[in-house]
């Protein structure tokens, strides 16, 4: 029977069904950082349970971390204790766990992929809902909760019902200055916040297939904030390239092995999807946006909608009470408008391309006097390259900060938080009342955007520098 | 986890679509490491201003509207994947959250906590939002076994979907991971048998190895 791409690693992963319920799905990888795992841990061990099969683990610090003076204690103690906290349960339960000073540490969803952990056909959880990043590899990956984790940790199983399957086909070519970022956030604009809720999305098209492996994760990563279970992409010689001699990928007659069954891993021409959606992507320009969640997000040279361009009545409530926390008039202009901070980092866009674009627009340039942008790089080993590569130099000379990897200002669990009222163009996920810091005001943008927003000081089309 | 049945109970309207993770527990609240004592910080930055006064307009602090029932507009829970969520609505006193749809994270972290996640169609959240407005005080009976929900002033009633494994669960209080551990011989058998376990297994050696 012909199957999707999604279908074909489902099924591979059916250990048994309940009648007419959900299926026990055996977990290839199970990624966990400190935030949502120390209850799950605790849990296993009411119990009395063991973790089934630590192998399958993989630990990491990043939530909570600070991005300066890493070989310090973590100064904030509540931080600090969760922190120590995971280093504890690691190490009572023998799970290899990538700290902070160790060489690998990282943003969870960063380090997977680099490392080679990742890999095509694969069923991967995190509690975490950005795991959507790693069907960039066309793995079933998706987040849960921490009653999931724990479930994981006792049987490596999760009961999980079967989403519906959604094909995003994106077509067309975008201008220089448009990126994957513009690209999901155009797509996220059209579907809504709660558009794919339900499915598991399977992005297609030429438009995908020129992507790399780094842009493809861009786009995997936001699936969620159109209410995805997950959104993946074949895997192809891209992918392959991307993936061969990555310090964990297999090695010799494995990789051998590997390819050959990757390459069976895409769907079938006579495949039905219980959905099909294509959009096109001519004429798409760098995209921002407006509101208090992803899907709130225009062309940048659009002004923010009227009340009566709201497509849905019951909308209304939520749209002008989002403008009225970001200070924003219905039908305004966006363009121009003061910013005084810029964030680029979070799983979404913190990694080597990411940055070397942005250090590619600012450099021989400073940011405005009324800016402060700082640069927080996926992982150690993103960091490393960068640093390698001069980009660390460039940042500097221009003004920005370059830190050390986490999450960050993506959520503000550490120091980095945006005071209240500010605005802060960033290149993370969500722009959710509070996300970076409580009463911070979110504007989320690619990382040339947001480059560019801090070198003028204000809401700008990066189109409008690159002849400067 | 706790048995649910009926939950019959006053309503707690909020009427914004779209409520993601971060309003109804913020992420500076999510460092401890224990399930306890989140409710104190339920909806935190709509529920207290910055110097931690409560905000007078905020439902939550209006003395009128009580109960285990909460009533949110569409698409109830999106975002973060934060059990932490579940946890504090659970621990503020909720059991029922009743919207017309929920993000699916949300959903199978309130399932997984006793906390009964209820879709009903538009028009029947826009009857109950309308009429809990106008009429504070109305209650709502919630029948898990029979799957109603009724307005009990005008007996207006809608049936809703729960899958029947999950039903089961809830009504004798059944986490998921004791049918899990029931099936670990299945799963050590599908260990050994899996084509693509073996694939994926030359890295996680190496990952061991380590």
């Amino acid at each position: 029977m012909a199957k999707t791409l999604f279908e074909k690693i489902w099924d591979a992963h059916v250990v048994t069904s309940v009648n007419d319920g959900p299926s026990v799905l055996y977990i290839d990888k199970h990624l966990i950082h400190e935030v949502t795992s120390p209850q799950a841990f605790e849990g296993i061990e009411k119990r009395g349970l063991s973790i089934f099969r630590k192998n399958n683990i993989v630990a990491t610090a990043d939530h909570n971390v600070p991005t300066t003076d890493q070989h310090l204690p973590i100064k904030e103690q509540l931080s600090r204790f969760q922190v120590d906290k995971l280093t504890e349960n690691c190490k009572k339960h023998n799970i290899d766990l990538y700290g902070l000073g160790h060489q690998y540490q990282g943003i969870v969803h960063v380090i997977g992929p680099e490392l080679g952990f990742t890999l095509p056909g694969m069923t991967i959880v995190c509690g975490d809902s950005h795991t959507s990043t790693h069907g960039a590899f066309g793995s079933i990956a998706f987040g849960i909760g921490t009653s999931e984790v724990e479930q994981v940790f006792a049987t490596q199983c999760l009961l999980q019902n079967k989403p519906k399957t959604m094909k995003i086909s994106l077509e067309g070519k975008v201008a220089k200055g448009v990126g994957a970022k513009d690209m999901v956030l155009y797509v996220i604009s059209q579907l809504s916040v709660g558009g794919a809720t339900g499915y598991f999305i399977e992005f297609a098209g030429g438009a995908i297939q020129s992507l790399s492996m780094e842009e493809r994760m861009t786009i995997c990563n936001m699936s969620i904030e159109m209410g995805a279970r997950g959104g993946l992409i074949a895997p192809d010689e891209t992918t392959f390239a991307y993936l061969k001699d990555r310090e964990f990928s297999p090695k010799g007659d494995k990789w051998e092995e590997a390819i050959a069954y990757w390459k069976t891993l895409y769907t079938d021409a006579a495949a039905k999807f219980d959905k099909e959606i294509v959009i096109d992507l001519n004429g798409l320009t760098p995209m921002i946006t407006y509101g208090t969640n992803p899907g709130m997000g225009i062309k940048i040279g659009d002004n923010i909608p009227k009340e009566t361009e709201i497509k849905d009545s019951s909308d209304t409530v939520s749209f002008l009470k989002s403008l009225n926390y970001m200070g924003f008039a219905p039908g305004e202009k966006i363009l121009g408008k003061t910013i005084n901070y810029v964030f680029i980092g979070s799983c979404t866009n913190s990694r080597i391309e990411d940055l070397r674009e942005a250090a590619q627009l600012v450099k021989g340039k400073q940011k405005a006097k009324n800016v402060k942008a700082f640069i927080v790089p996926g992982s150690q080993l993103v960091r490393k390259k960068a640093i390698s590569e001069g980009l660390d130099k460039i940042f500097e000379a221009a003004g920005f900060e370059f830190r050390e990897p986490g999450c960050s200002a993506c959520l503000g669990m550490n120091e980095d938080k945006i005071p209240a009222g500010e605005y802060c163009v960033s290149t993370s996920n969500r722009n959710f009342e509070g996300r970076q810091g409580a009463g911070a005001r979110t504007l989320l943008a690619s990382p040339l955007t947001a480059a560019a927003c801090a070198i003028t000081g204000e809401i700008t089309d990066v189109r409008t520098l690159f002849n400067n | 986890m706790e048995k649910i049945n009926t939950i019959h109970s006053s309503v707690v309207p909020l009427p914004v679509n779209d409520i993601d993770t971060d309003q109804i527990i913020p992420a500076r609240f999510l460092k401890a490491t224990s399930r306890e004592n989140f409710g104190a910080n339920l909806f935190r930055d709509w529920r207290y201003d910055n110097q931690g006064n409560p905000k007078k307009e905020f439902i939550l602090n209006n003395p009128v509207y009580t109960g285990r029932i909460l009533v949110a507009g569409k698409n109830f829970g999106c975002g973060s994947s934060r059990e932490h969520a579940a946890w504090a609505l659970y621990d503020y006193g909720f059991r029922v959250v009743v919207s017309s749809f929920f993000a699916d994270i949300f959903k199978s972290n309130s399932l997984n906590n006793g906390l009964l996640p209820v879709q009903v169609s538009e028009k029947f959240q826009q009857k109950i939002l309308t009429l809990a407005s106008t009429k504070p005080g109305i209650t709502l009976t919630v029948n898990l076994e029979k799957q109603f929900i009724c307005i009990d002033e005008t007996g207006e009633k809608e049936n809703f979907d729960i899958q029947a494994y999950k039903k089961t669960c809830l009504l004798n209080g059944y986490d998921d991971i004791d049918f899990l551990l029931s099936q670990k011989d299945k799963i050590a058998e599908y260990e050994k048998t899996s084509k693509y376990l073996s694939l994926t297994k030359s890295s996680l050696a190496q990952v061991s190895e380590l």
